[in-house]
């Protein structure tokens, strides 16, 4: 397994379609860290990147490299080893990459302009959100064999994590405004990544905002180690459940 | 500078009229404050030496000097109160008041002051209060450099660090409040001056006032107070150079207004609170030079408001800037620096070419739904400000900044 990793690894290194990922956040954060004042607002563009790009990039990265690796992953079937470790092999060598290539482009800039507990929730938060998306994408590329598809299936995921959720959210609470929801909505976040990841650094940012009743709910929840617990406990749960329902499906494709 | 002169012109009095002076303490033949102040007539003195007295309701009707040497401590051992001035011209300076009483039914006070005037207050400490200094029905009094630190309990048990009732005319000067219900409360208190004070971990408010008009309030730092700062029903109030800090919570404000007219706030800082300003049924007010910084909200203006003017504040990191509840606004904005501005300026004359709409639409949402905080920062409440924006339909028109600056004014 280490070696497939190694090769996989190898060859996603070759594509610098990585590469060109890492120096674009680099760019991007470091010039709007820099370009801010003041450090908390460069934070909250960050976070919109963390939220928006970084999910994207994963997904649409993840589905593009599963369907290129196909006859290298048949090649792979033909020698002595279990399907599901290539299949986990494959997983950790492109979230792994990523991983890194986040660390490099994001992390950095944050550890050198803004240190501090909203910088490391903010890594900690993409970091996750990346892993959990890469999951997703072997999840659309595994089930659905054409490629076109398969990566509208993905961009169809990502669209639905990052805007149409939110926008039945918003008609759900606006419509049940009368009823005390805010715990409803505490669990509605755990359904959607990116709201939870969201609400995580969120309640590391925008305290005075998040205090008001609605807020003291969350706060209540979120900040204590319950509740990051919790957070965690749900990412993880993100990257596990698409990545076994995807390799249950791999085991018993016919490729 | 004037109580200083007015006491050296006591001291120069007390030697004229020849008035006693008593010492007390343990190696002086009085040994307690009450047979002083019975032996004592007009204008005589009482030098407390170093020491605990366990003494309570010392009851003072002519004018008289007291003062503290070596910080004496005057412990009520939480029975009846402490002083009880009923007078004119009296003086009280360097002592340490500990446990008052407390009772539901009386106003109890560590220093209690009725019906007087030309009272002085300086430098004491009071601990353990229920009112630490309650005033009532007086005027030309100077309470100044006091240290009050209260218990803190709930609301109802305990009392408020200065309390005044239908006074006139007061100083009240470089005091620092903690852990009481209101740090300081007025109520029917009319051209006084209120400076450089610290009032702070209230259980109410920092500083509570209603019906008190003509007042001045400079200088003073009001932080982490339960519910902020709350004035209301008053007129021609002047604050300045004031610090408004960390007022947290669902019902807390750095600054409430409630039928406050014709009042100037100037060049007062309000960082990290849940909203910097609400003002409700308040009219003709100018706010300007005034810093806004990482609050909730910055403003809150209900649309009973009417005739604001809000204009050279500087308004960085706020979650909302303005929320109002109403579709028209008869306020006026104008030559304020917005953080959120996104304007251009094409003659570089340092006023923005376009106007900034300092109400957006996701305040609106968060005005009627306060559910919806759950979005915040999301990508769909992105949008959603982003197409308000550009096409406004929703925002109140005229709720606009006309001459919005391009860079942050330096107050």
């Amino acid at each position: 397994m280490n070696k497939t990793v190694k090769y996989v690894l190898y060859d996603i290194f070759r594509s610098r379609i990585l590469i060109a990922y890492a120096c674009l956040l680099f760019l991007i954060s470091f010039s709007l860290m820099s370009f801010e004042e003041n450090p908390s607002k460069g934070l909250m563009s960050l976070l919109n990147i963390t939220l928006i790009v970084v999910p994207l990039i994963s997904i649409i990265f993840g589905t593009i490299h599963f369907y290129n690796s196909n006859e290298f992953i048949e090649l792979l079937l033909s020698q002595p080893f279990s399907r599901s470790s290539i299949f986990f092999s494959q997983y950790m060598s492109v979230s792994a990459s990523l991983s890194c290539a986040f660390i490099i482009g994001m992390g950095i800039p944050i550890i050198i302009f803004s240190p501090g507990t909203i910088g490391t929730t903010l890594i900690i938060t993409g970091l996750l959100l990346t892993m959990v998306f890469v999951s997703l994408a072997f999840l659309s590329s595994v089930f659905v064999r054409d490629k076109a598809m398969g990566i509208g299936f993905a961009l169809l995921l990502w669209f639905l994590f990052s805007l149409i959720y939110d926008g039945l959210i918003l008609m759900l609470i606006v419509s049940l405004s009368d009823y005390p929801i805010e715990k409803l909505t505490l669990i509605l976040a755990s359904f959607n990544p990116i709201d939870l990841g969201r609400i995580f650094v969120m309640l590391q940012m925008d305290v005075s905002a998040m205090m008001g009743y609605t807020g003291a709910v969350y706060k209540d929840f979120f900040g204590s180690s319950t509740g990051m617990i919790y957070t965690f406990l749900i990412m993880f749960l993100w990257i596990l459940w698409p990545l076994l329902l995807a390799n249950h499906r791999f085991n018993q494709k016919d490729l | 500078m004037k109580r200083t002169i007015t006491f050296i012109l006591y001291l120069l009095f007390i030697d004229i009229l020849s008035a006693t002076t008593f010492h007390i303490g343990t190696r002086y033949p009085i040994k307690s404050i009450k047979e002083a102040v019975r032996l004592s007539s007009g204008n005589d003195s009482i030098i407390i030496h170093k020491g605990t007295y366990r003494e309570n309701n010392i009851v003072i009707t002519h004018p008289i000097i007291v003062i503290g040497i070596g910080a004496p401590i005057i412990d009520g051992e939480n029975k009846y109160e402490l002083f009880i001035i009923s007078s004119k011209n009296v003086f009280i300076k360097g002592l340490h008041f500990k446990n008052s009483g407390c009772s539901a039914l009386n106003d109890y006070a560590s220093i209690k002051i009725i019906n007087s005037s030309n009272v002085s207050v300086i430098e004491n400490q009071i601990d353990n209060a229920y009112f630490a200094i309650h005033v009532s029905n007086s005027n030309f009094c100077t309470i100044k450099n006091n240290i009050i630190n209260g218990l803190r309990k709930q609301e109802q048990t305990t009392g408020n660090g200065i309390h005044l009732w239908k006074c006139s005319n007061f100083l009240i000067e470089g005091n620092a409040i903690t852990n009481h219900r209101d740090g300081i409360y007025f109520e029917f208190v009319t051209d006084s001056r209120i400076q450089k004070n610290s009032s702070e971990n209230n259980i109410r408010y920092g500083l509570h006032f209603m019906f008190s008009h003509n007042d001045e309030y400079y200088n003073n730092l009001f932080q982490n107070n339960g519910a902020g700062v709350a004035v209301m029903y008053s007129k021609n109030v002047m604050m300045k150079y004031n610090t408004f800090k960390y007022n947290w919570g669902a019902s807390s404000y750095g600054l409430l207004l409630k039928d406050i007219s014709d009042s100037y706030i100037s060049s007062n800082i309000f960082s990290k609170n849940t909203v910097g300003i609400y003002m409700e049924g308040s009219n003709r007010i100018n706010i300007n030079k005034s810093s806004f910084q990482e609050n909730g909200w910055a403003i809150k203006v209900q649309s009973n408001c009417d005739e604001n003017k809000f204009h050279d504040n500087n308004f960085y990191g706020n979650t909302f800037d303005v929320s109002t509840n109403g579709y028209s606004s008869p306020n006026k904005f104008y030559n304020n620096y917005w953080d959120k501005y996104e304007g251009y300026d094409m003659n570089k004359d340092g006023i923005g070419d376009v106007p900034y709409h300092p109400v957006s639409l996701y305040s609106r949402i968060i005005e009627n739904t306060p559910g919806t905080l759950f979005l915040l920062k999301s990508f769909v409440i992105l949008l959603l400000d982003t197409t308000e924006k550009s096409l406004p339909t929703l925002i109140p028109e005229n709720l606009k900044d006309t001459r919005p600056l391009i860079k942050p004014l330096v107050i």
